[in-house]
């Protein structure tokens, strides 16, 4: 064990080596200076919270650890602190950032949020697995939300207020009595008004950082591809299976993770499916029951409040892919009971023989030569009676 | 003895049940005790040729029985069967 009194330095350059080696480097500074630029991957801890933080942050006392400041005094008395606690190979990193800077070693560039944004998104900057780099992201980020209908509302709510820069929303329905009971984004003055136009007020009125693309349009198999084009997430609110098969195939072949969720009176399932990791809908059901066997909530009704928290699960589930945070439910689908309360998993595996994403399916795009399946696949001749359409008339 | 839960959209045809008490040694014996009970459930869960509907998973504990022995796959006292057919609402009409 080292002396606790002495306190070793290294110098900028070998504290670069060091870290590049797989050392841990905390910077011991104040929050203003860290947004103002700090060094990449740096393990933030302000110098007042060290005594307490380090032991969540490094559990294992014998880990490398350099400490960092400004100009290298306040980390030396951070040193001098973790070794009274225990941990047995720390070292300061003589000169700060000062020094490093001056060595033209990497910078990482703060994020320039607008002081309006600093205080819009204060509570997202205080968590350190957000702040502003993480804020910045989200707001470069494009969502586009199939549906703007009960799961649809309440995620296009929550993820504009979090400050996602695009969303996109499809949907060519308008306003009916009968969405308001838990569709929160309308509202009774817009009765009669194209959804997204309504969606699009709601969200300006919220947050003028979002930018809204509206789609007045029923997503099909020739405007399918068109429309996902360039988003980062999809959030599929849909209500049919045939649009949910049409919207699965087209964002494995974009490779653009899709958030799925769907309700039936008390009971909501949702998982998030990312092209090649984990399943997709056709691997989870390759094939989609009759519609006398699978009413929607037009004919089955649904309490209003599932589809809310079903819908935000999936704004959550949206954030955490796009701050690349977490554990997103990825070959896992989570159930939910309202009337029990209760939450529950089931797991999900890639269907080896899956037509849309199978090590097969995907060989076959790469070289050009896939075709997508039939939106029921040719097992299953399924027609599409009237209303059932994707966005149809609530009946 | 294990048990079936169902999901809502299987209660109608089960009297309301949510959970089922059924004896059987595979997931196939369990399923016909269960339709035994409650015949108007044949139809949602099996296909003509005694074959689980595609549109129906069945989850052992958690785990899709497609990828242990499908209807064959042995089932001990306690474990729990969850049926978990695809539900199309995502509550847009």
């Amino acid at each position: 064990m080292s002396d606790p009194a002495i306190v070793r330095e290294i110098d900028v350059r070998t504290a670069d080596q060091r870290r590049a080696a797989g050392a841990t480097l905390i910077d011991v500074r104040e929050p203003v200076e860290w947004d103002a630029g700090h060094i990449p991957d740096a393990v933030f801890i302000p110098l007042g919270q060290l005594g307490q933080e380090i032991g969540a942050a490094v559990p294992d006392k014998s880990t490398e650890i350099i400490l960092q400041c400004r100009s290298g005094a306040r980390s030396g008395r951070g040193t001098a602190l973790l070794q009274q606690l225990g941990y047995t190979n720390v070292v300061n990193m003589a000169g700060g950032i000062l020094d490093w800077e001056a060595n033209g070693l990497p910078i990482e560039a703060p994020a320039t949020l607008t002081p309006a944004q600093q205080a819009r998104y204060s509570r997202h900057l205080l968590i350190p697995e957000v702040g502003p780099n993480g804020q910045a992201k989200l707001l470069d980020a494009k969502v586009l939300i199939v549906g703007a209908g009960g799961l649809g509302s309440p995620s296009a709510l929550y993820l504009a207020a979090a400050g996602v820069g695009t969303l996109g929303i499809v949907d060519f329905d308008v306003v009916e009595a009968s969405n308001l009971q838990r569709q929160v984004i309308h509202s009774t003055e817009r009765l009669g008004h194209k959804k997204v136009d309504s969606a699009r007020q709601t969200i300006e009125a919220l947050n003028p950082d979002v930018r809204v693309v509206a789609c007045d349009e029923m997503l099909l198999a020739d405007n399918v591809e068109r429309l996902i084009a360039g988003y980062d997430v999809i959030l599929d609110g849909t209500d049919t299976f045939e649009t949910r098969y049409l919207l699965n195939d087209a964002a494995v072949a974009a490779g653009i993770p899709v958030v799925h969720a769907s309700v039936f009176r008390f009971e909501g399932q949702l998982t998030t499916f990312v092209p090649y990791e984990g399943p997709c809908y056709r691997c989870l059901y390759p094939t989609p029951p009759p519609p006398e066997l699978a009413p929607g909530c037009s004919v089955a009704g649904v309490l209003g409040v599932v589809p809310g928290i079903m819908g935000l699960l999936q704004a959550n589930e949206v954030l955490k892919v796009l701050l690349g945070i977490g554990e997103p439910l990825v070959g896992r689908l989570l159930l939910f009971d309202a009337l029990d309360g209760a939450f529950s998993e089931v797991r999900l595996q890639r269907d080896p023989t899956c037509p849309t994403c199978s090590d097969e399916a995907r060989a076959a795009r790469e070289r050009g030569d896939w075709v997508a399946p039939a939106a029921f696949g040719a097992d299953q001749p399924f027609v599409l009676g009237g209303t059932a359409a994707f966005g149809g008339p609530a009946r | 003895m294990s048990t079936i839960r169902l999901p809502q959209v299987l209660r109608a045809q089960a009297g309301g049940e949510r959970a089922i008490e059924v004896e059987g040694a595979t997931i196939g014996d369990a399923v016909q005790a269960l339709v035994g009970r409650h015949p108007a459930l044949e139809s949602q869960l099996l296909a003509d040729d005694g074959e689980l509907h595609r549109f129906v998973n069945v989850y052992l504990n958690g785990r899709d029985v497609r990828y242990l022995k499908g209807l064959d796959t042995p089932v001990g006292a306690r474990d729990e069967i969850r049926l978990l057919p695809a539900i199309a609402g995502g509550s847009g009409g």
